[in-house]
């Protein structure tokens, strides 16, 4: 196929990895894992720290700009804040439950990191069904947030936790969906294997797939407009509001963190990860990284919140469809035209999803309005 | 198999909650997300102005009803001194009246400000669109700062005119804020009025029919976004309204988008009766010759303005000493309030928050 390298496989690969390394196999684990926590906290202030300061320019105000030189040290400074306050469990609520919840989110999000290509081959476990451990994995911070609203003994953190557990379970199969049509046309599972297909980023010839891939992201890990589970106008903080202390601070690290997470399998999947000229491949992966985040804190500044109907809405009626007939769209193409020019595809998928999407959004109802009661 | 049995959950919606603009509660019933029953708890702020002003002189009331509806301070000091007017037979100078219809439509756009804003951030646009017309209210705070030194309470009508005579700087600067505001209105309207998401959110969304809009004897915007065309300023022109060419906007389907709508042109219009006086304002007095302690004679008034809210009327009754014997408010707020069951039943809990913020009520003047 012209437009996909035949990447060696990625078994191949991990036998041969660990002799770059001096003491081999183990050094390259222990390794990988100090740095992937030490990356996923630093990005995550990275992160508070753009959000807060874009956030803060995009609404016509300052944003934090006393702790440190344009308010870098921001998110130490609550770091330390918070982590004196008092861990408060709510009297009727579920105290195991509640001790456990904010792990069994947050954890996750530091394993998905482990098949995250940072560079060719630097990345804790090239498995060879990297996007569906990524998948599968993600899915378990859902429980989490269950049991946060559920052990809260709150009535606003469960109708949060309910909702959250909506939008995640509708919302993966767009995602799911999506990542299949990338996959098709890398042939392997593989993280790294993806990246190294990318000559061009999947992003021009998976236009649609990219797009589904990113709202659907969005509303995995609560972005706005689809923060329904947070809602802070509606149900004031969702499933975390009986959290203080050093367990809110997990909260806070795991909603970023999953924020991180996010832009990273995007910047992997459709934006050819580490792959680009003269800067060295970790700096673009962060810079990739960092900008999909920006486009995410854009969309939170500017856009109201959709209502749970819709939410469901766009998924099952919009986003499902779509992401099956990019699916049927790009076998087709890959089966009929394997020796096409790439250009030409990208052409053809590009037109094909502006009519793809004008014309769906025409005949396609938000939402279902008033109940009758 | 036994089916899983499920029952409606009573939800708390306030006192203390990000949407509920002050101290409100709403005792909500719900089945799943759908509100089935909803009671709305009022009187958390409640302070007896209405009381505490039958132990005040006629001036002495005046700074009670800045802190009715606090977000339209100068409306409530407007709506207190006509009914005192009214009541005493006191006439004003040109100049105060061409002032006060300045101030009072400077006044509206400010309110209206926070209306929309809020309803936006309501709607779960975060804090960007509340922001950035705080930005623009700030201009009008300070306008009245200059004139009254206070940027919240202004205390700055007195009865048969004002206490001090506007400053030099003030013209300019209502000139340069009446040139810029319709390009900010515009701006405004160009991000959010065809936002697909809002639309999606606001769109026949709280129905307030015509016919229960007149029933509960709603008033303002929320009457206007019904399709009833009823302004005190047109249909009962009080001050000197009737010289000033505006139009009044009014919304065909009665829900949150044409309230917020309505809103938005309602600026516009101020804008334009600000034009118009701004040119006819004529020099002279601001104040005409009124006794330090007014002793308006026995009997009853009722005075009543287009506040940002709706009609806000005084009811004083004078026994001839220096404290009225009653003082009713006819509050805006609370009577548009309400409607909200009827409105929002069989909405989800995310509509509720957004139909409770395009009523646009202060807690202020609910509870009095």
């Amino acid at each position: 196929m012209a437009i996909v390298d035949s990447a060696p496989t990625a078994l191949g690969r991990l036998e041969t990895l660990p002799s770059d390394w001096p003491v081999g196999f183990w050094s390259h684990w222990g390794v990988f894992t100090v740095v992937i926590i030490a990356f996923v906290l630093l990005m995550v202030m990275g992160f508070i720290w753009l959000e807060r300061r874009g956030m803060g320019r995009m609404q016509a105000r300052l944003g934090p700009n006393r702790a440190g030189p344009f308010g870098l040290l921001q998110p130490v400074a609550d770091a330390i804040k918070v982590l004196l306050k008092e861990n408060i469990t709510p009297a009727q609520g579920d105290k195991i439950v509640h001790w456990l919840a904010p792990v069994v989110v947050f954890a996750p999000t530091l394993m998905i990191f482990a098949v995250v290509p940072f560079s060719d081959g630097a990345l804790l476990a090239d498995l060879n069904v990297g996007i569906l451990y990524v998948v599968a994995i993600s899915s378990i911070s859902a429980l989490g947030v269950f049991m946060a609203g559920w052990a809260s003994s709150n009535k606003y953190s469960l109708v949060g936790a309910m909702r959250n557990i909506a939008a995640v379970v509708s919302y993966e199969i767009p995602l799911v969906v999506a990542i299949a049509s990338v996959v098709l046309l890398t042939g392997s599972l593989s993280m790294n294997d993806i990246v190294l297909a990318q000559h061009i980023p999947f992003i021009l010839l998976q236009p649609l797939g990219f797009l589904i891939f990113f709202i659907s992201g969005c509303a995995e890990i609560n972005r706005s407009p689809f923060d329904l589970m947070e809602a802070d106008s509606e149900l004031v903080a969702g499933f975390h509001i009986e959290y203080s202390g050093m367990r809110f601070a997990m909260f806070y690290l795991a909603e970023y963190s999953e924020a991180v997470i996010i832009s990273a399998i995007i910047t992997t999947l459709f934006l050819g990860g580490w792959r680009g000229p003269v800067l060295p491949p970790w700096l673009w992966f962060i810079v990739k990284v960092f900008i999909v985040f920006f486009v995410m804190v854009w969309t939170r500044t500017t856009l109201p919140r959709v209502r749970i109907d819709q939410l469901m809405a766009l998924a099952w009626k919009f986003l499902f469809p779509l992401a099956l007939i990019n699916l049927f769209i790009t076998g087709i193409e890959l089966l009929t035209w394997p020796e096409a020019l790439p250009w030409v595809m990208i052409l053809v998928n590009i037109a094909i999803t502006a009519v793809l999407v004008l014309l769906w959004s025409k005949f396609f109802k938000l939402g279902w309005g008033r109940v009758e009661v | 198999m036994m089916a899983i049995k499920t029952e409606p959950f009573v939800l708390n919606i306030g006192p203390v909650h990000p949407s509920t603009h002050g101290v409100f509660r709403m005792r909500a019933t719900l089945d799943g997300e759908v509100i089935v029953n909803l009671e709305p708890v009022f009187g958390y702020l409640h302070r007896g102005i209405e009381k505490l002003a039958e132990e005040r002189t006629y001036t002495g009331i005046i700074p009670l009803t800045d802190r009715l509806d606090y977000l339209a301070s100068m409306s409530n000091n407007l709506a207190y001194v006509l009914a005192v007017e009214k009541l005493a037979g006191i006439s004003i100078p040109e100049r105060a009246e061409y002032l006060r219809v300045i101030i009072a439509e400077l006044q509206r756009i400010a309110s209206h400000l926070i209306a929309v804003g809020a309803f936006l951030n309501d709607c779960g646009a975060f804090f960007t669109p509340f922001l950035y017309m705080f930005r623009e209210r700030e201009k009008i705070v300070d306008l009245f700062e200059m004139l009254s030194g206070q940027r919240l309470l202004y205390n700055y009508m007195r009865i048969g005119g004002f206490t001090q005579d506007i400053p030099d700087e003030f013209l300019p600067a209502l000139d340069k804020f009446v040139k810029q505001m319709p390009s900010f209105i515009d701006e405004y309207d160009y991000l959010l009025k065809e936002n697909e998401i809002l639309l999606a959110r606001a769109k026949g969304v709280g129905i307030l029919p015509k016919e229960l809009a007149i029933n509960i004897s709603a008033s303002g915007p929320v009457l206007r976004a019904s399709g009833v065309k009823w302004d005190i300023r047109k249909v009962d022109p009080y001050s000197i309204y009737d010289r000033f060419e505006f139009d009044i906007p009014t919304g065909t389907a009665g829900d949150c988008y044409d309230r917020y709508r309505v809103r938005v042109e309602e600026m516009r219009q101020s804008l334009r009766i600000i034009r118009q006086a701004m040119e006819q304002l004529p020099a002279g007095p601001i104040r005409s010759e009124v006794p330090h302690l007014v002793r308006p004679p026995a009997g009853e008034a009722y005075g009543h303005i287009e506040a940002p809210k709706g009609e806000l009327g005084f009811y004083l009754v004078s026994d001839n000493s220096i404290a009225p014997y009653r003082c009713h408010i006819r509050a805006p707020s609370l009577l548009n309030l309400t409607a909200l069951r009827d409105m929002m039943i069989g909405w989800k809990i995310q509509d509720a928050i957004i139909i409770f913020g395009s009523i646009d009520i202060t807690m202020g003047e609910v509870d009095r």
